[in-house]
């Protein structure tokens, strides 16, 4: 059973994540008005960018990119294979720093700037994962993904609706969709050039793009946790998020690091510490 | 065609550079972005760095001073990569072309695959030239 999971998991989500991806910009371009790239785009977009010539600024680059693939990969697999929340938390974050690194290895300005962006970024969505962590542990005296599962509870989701929005806002911030789209942006759209992704090219950037597609099948598993009873509910809810951060990158403007941190630690983190409260007090 | 020409084909990233233009033809290039044109449904996509990009479309008069920075762009690209030059001043320098400072067009500075003519061209012209481009570059 684990070895088939794992198999999806390396296997089926990418195809699963590019899809969704591809779905993504026919939608914001349907909502434009335009006729959009087909579904397969982000496929194309891939091949090409392996075929490309290699141009790296250092060696330090492909480590990075690697370590940030690899460790996406290995921390959907401790979700898929039932294991400690708070560990997955930790190699998610250190794949990150990784990638963080990178971009501060060269010396462009715009990647720079675009690395200590990233730092705020991951500074903003960090606390939000961490207190739907807690929120779990609170109702299930238990880390382990596995004990969620088997265990007889009713869905998270019902003693815990705020991490619902929470985890709207942490996938928000962590795919750089608008207002939140400020150490690098989505699509065709340029910050600072490219901002933490302006030094990477060819088969860098597109292991960077294949991380992307396990990190949007990991937060949507993130979210389908909270109806953990029955996964295909929790999938749709999962799914209806991901439309939600597309309709909300389309309506909204890109805004400053500032308000992304406050907004994140003030309503994020309080209505986190709200919910927490409120299963205190009514236990 | 292979995966890989399919996807060349399929997923050209443009970077724009205006050598010195009256920003005619750069107009007409924006317009391609827009919901007439929509040059995304090609999977083309307008990209501002070189490291990313597959197709140069260079427009305006180049002289000695942006020949430098062309070419500075051009080398920054990674294989494989094409040109286009679009409008008049591109190809031969256009009504500047006497000019003490003017390059004869752009050819001289980097390896131009399709010249795009107009004053300025349409921006259908435009599209069809970046087509011919990819079919040049899988065709190498």
């Amino acid at each position: 059973m684990e070895i088939i999971n794992i198999f999806f998991v390396i296997v089926i989500a990418p195809v699963i994540g590019g899809l969704l991806f591809g779905l993504d910009r026919k939608l914001t371009a349907r909502l434009q008005k335009r006729m959009g790239p087909p579904i397969l785009q982000p496929f194309y977009d891939l091949f090409k960018l392996f075929g490309k010539g290699r141009i790296a600024s250092n060696q330090f680059q492909l480590i990075s990119v690697s370590v940030y693939i690899a460790c996406t990969i290995l921390s959907l697999i401790l979700l898929a294979t039932g294991q400690d929340l708070l560990v997955l938390l930790f190699v998610l974050a250190l794949g990150h720093i990784m990638l963080i690194l990178g971009g501060f290895s060269v010396r462009s300005p715009y990647s720079q700037i675009g690395s200590q962006r990233e730092i705020l970024q991951l500074m903003a969505y960090e606390p939000l994962l961490v207190f739907m962590v807690i929120g779990t542990y609170l109702k299930t005296g238990s880390f382990l993904v596995s004990n969620l599962m088997t265990g007889s509870y009713k869905p998270l989701l019902i003693s815990l609706p705020a991490f619902l929005l929470t985890q709207i806002i942490v996938m928000a911030i962590k795919l750089h969709k608008s207002p939140f789209d400020i150490s690098a942006s989505h699509h065709a759209h340029q910050e600072l050039v490219r901002g933490i992704y302006t030094e990477f090219s060819g088969a860098q950037l597109a292991l960077i793009e294949m991380a992307h597609w396990y990190e949007l099948i990991l937060l949507m598993g993130f979210i389908a946790l909270l109806w953990q009873t029955n996964l295909v509910i929790g999938g749709l809810i999962a799914f209806a998020c991901f439309l939600a951060v597309i309709l909300l990158d389309n309506i909204s403007a890109r805004l400053t690091w500032k308000w992304m941190i406050r907004f994140a630690w003030s309503f994020g983190v309080g209505i986190s510490v709200a919910n927490l409260a409120a299963i205190y007090i009514l236990r | 065609m292979n995966i890989l020409q399919k996807s060349r084909a399929k997923s050209p990233w443009i970077l724009h550079y205006d050598a010195g233009a009256c920003n005619g033809c750069d107009i007409e290039i924006l317009a391609c972005l827009t919901p007439v044109y929509d040059i995304e449904r090609f999977g083309m996509v307008n990209v501002g760095n070189p490291k990313h990009a597959d197709v140069l479309l260079v427009t305006g008069t180049c002289n000695k001073r942006s020949a430098r920075v062309l070419k500075n762009l051009y080398d920054q690209m990674p294989d494989p990569k094409v040109v286009v030059a679009v409008g008049a001043c591109a190809l031969s320098g256009g009504i500047f072309h006497e000019c003490y400072n003017v390059l004869q067009g752009v050819d001289g500075t980097v390896p131009v695959d399709v010249y795009v003519p107009g004053c300025a061209p349409r921006p259908e012209a435009i599209m069809e030239g970046v087509m011919m481009a990819l079919e040049k570059m899988n065709k190498r």
